[in-house]
């Protein structure tokens, strides 16, 4: 059933349009960029931008950082949304579950199949933002041969693939959050679109709690709130505070979210 | 194939099906009738696993249900409430993604499979084209197709003919029989009367969620007692059978007699010209009725 919902994924015209529409976004900064040559002084705009003139094997860091905090939730919002509530819309969900596909094998290549998609489209962001940044922005010359990081400090190739692995992997548990929350609220929501626009809203409301002072009591426990800890494993040594509590607090995100989202669906009556 | 055992299902305040007990017998094909709104398909839903029910107990395949289902379910096909597909796959696409879906499908036989149940329905040479450009008869075809993939022990269909032409009616219901021939159990819910009437062995029927009647068709349709007599000398039959005849219809009358070839003879002694001499049997439409309108009395 996993291959079944990962082929059904990949050949889905709306995928592909999505990880395009995504992956245009940072390939236009760094066209921009190219063009102007005005990137954001240090320590402002999103993360590596200001460093990415200088060496432009660093924009995919950079372009995941343009594409983490709002294109890539959405996405995966929507297509959370859509799992199970469009299924049973289309009227093809009782016909899954009557071949027969258990409904706990459905709800996890579902997810499976998400997080499938989340990393396709990272991929396909980190790999054109490479081909784009070394074309349009340069590579660094090979005398200065490492990386600085965030931090001031060089960091060897060897060092610089190990933490953008790490980075990857985060983003990838940060996006399973979103996937559980729009699978719970795809579970309980007649309509696919109910389901996506509810996610987003979990996601804009800790976005927006985030900047009010008056809920920092709130704040350590909002969704969104460390999503952009990825960049603390750029600096020298690694920050792993945020990076530790994000981690723990997506994973209890992922669990209550799928737990609920299986409890629900495994006694819901299938109705349409 | 199919014993429910007071089924029950509430959604809020309403009861959609109120103790149910169903008898679906191997061989039967098994019609379920109801009107609109009765709890039909709710029923079915039930008997499938997609609905909890509130009370009752559902047994298929000799398997408890819901509880069974990974035993019972890849034995049975079904169709409920209107065919479903991926819009923007070709039918064929759409039966092999369903294929590989459940148990019991190997790889390598599924294309054989595919064609094989498109060809049982009819849609043998059909093109590439998505299943949102198909006709609700093609769609009704490919649900059925998609139910007949296992090479099921039992079949639920639930409205099959629904949006089929006249000859799709035809070659669906002698797929059924041949099926049926073959083996096959088939539980068949309808609303309409004829296509049971056609096809099924035994009835259910279906009033307001309370199962009313449940029977043998051929039990049905028992003779009511009562002759047609249809004769040039409509005045000579009431002269002879004074008392005998509770209906008069031009020249046709309805006489209850005990026996048809006695009265025969007597027609024939009387120098009766008869054209026609039909014993009246109940038809289904009057028995369903009866059945649904003397429960509702008693609600009252």
């Amino acid at each position: 059933m996993i291959r079944v919902e990962i082929g059904k994924m990949l050949r889905s015209r709306r995928t592909w349009s999505t990880i395009l529409l995504i992956d245009a976004l940072p390939t236009l900064v760094a066209v921009l960029l190219a063009l102007t040559d005005l990137g954001p002084r240090p320590g402002t705009g999103p993360a590596f931008l200001s460093a990415v003139l200088t060496d432009g094997t660093l924009f995919p860091l950079a372009a995941l950082a343009i594409v983490l905090p709002l294109f890539l939730p959405i996405a995966v919002a929507i297509t959370a949304g859509e799992a199970i509530a469009g299924e049973a819309q289309q009227g093809t969900l009782r016909y899954l579950l009557i071949r027969p596909v258990g409904r706990t094998r459905l709800l996890v290549a579902k997810l499976v199949s998400l997080m499938c998609n989340v990393l396709v489209t990272i991929l396909v962001v980190a790999i054109t933002a490479y081909v784009v940044g070394v074309l349009l922005l340069g590579q660094q010359d090979v005398a200065t041969a490492g990386v600085t990081s965030v931090s001031g400090s060089q960091l060897s190739d060897q060092e610089l693939l190990m933490r953008t692995g790490l980075a990857l992997a985060y983003a990838m548990l940060c996006m399973m959050g979103v996937a559980a929350i729009g699978l719970f609220l795809s579970t309980i929501n007649e309509s696919p679109l109910g389901a996506a626009l509810g996610t987003l809203a979990v996601l804009i409301a800790s976005t927006l709690l985030l900047t009010l002072e008056a809920a920092e009591a709130l704040q350590p426990y909002l969704p969104t709130r460390y999503w952009l800890a990825f960049v603390d494993l750029f600096r020298d040594p690694i920050l792993w505070r945020d990076l530790q509590r994000g981690v723990l607090l997506q994973v209890v995100y992922v669990a209550v979210f799928l737990g609920a989202a299986w409890a629900n669906f495994m006694t819901k009556d299938v109705k349409d | 194939m199919i014993r429910t055992h007071g089924l029950t299902k509430r959604f809020g305040r309403i009861t959609a099906v109120d103790d149910v007990s169903l008898e679906v017998l191997e061989g039967d094909v098994y019609g379920f009738l109801g009107a609109n709104g009765s709890g039909k398909t709710t029923t079915v839903r039930m008997v499938l696993g997609l609905v909890l029910a509130t009370s009752g107990s559902v047994e298929v395949l000799g398997q408890a249900m819901p509880a069974g289902w990974r035993k019972v379910l890849p034995q049975v096909g079904g169709m409920v409430e209107g065919p479903a597909a991926y819009p923007h796959l070709s039918g064929r696409a759409n039966l092999a993604l369903f294929d590989a879906s459940g148990p019991g499908g190997g790889r390598v036989s599924r294309a054989g499979r595919v064609d094989d149940v498109l060809e049982k329905v009819g849609l043998g040479d059909v093109d590439n084209r998505p299943t949102r450009a198909y006709s609700l008869g093609m769609r009704q075809r490919l649900g059925l197709a998609n139910a007949l993939l296992r090479a099921p022990r039992l079949l639920v269909l639930d409205e099959p003919t629904n949006g089929l032409d006249p000859q799709g009616i035809r070659d669906i219901r002698k797929l059924l029989l041949e099926l049926h021939a073959a083996g096959t159990t088939i539980f068949l819910s309808s609303h309409l009367l004829a296509e049971i009437d056609q096809m099924c062995t035994r009835v259910g029927v279906l009033d307001r969620g309370r199962l009313v009647l449940q029977e043998r068709l051929d039990v049905l349709h028992r003779p009511t007692g009562r002759v047609l007599v249809h004769t040039t000398d409509p005045a000579g039959v009431r002269a002879l059978l004074d008392g005998a005849v509770e209906h008069q219809d031009g020249d046709r009358l309805l006489v209850r007699v005990p026996d048809v070839a006695e009265l025969n003879g007597l027609l024939v002694r009387a120098g009766i010209p008869v054209l026609e001499l039909t014993p009246e049997r109940h038809t289904l439409e009057d028995v369903v009725l009866a059945a649904s309108s003397s429960k509702s009395q008693e609600d009252r």
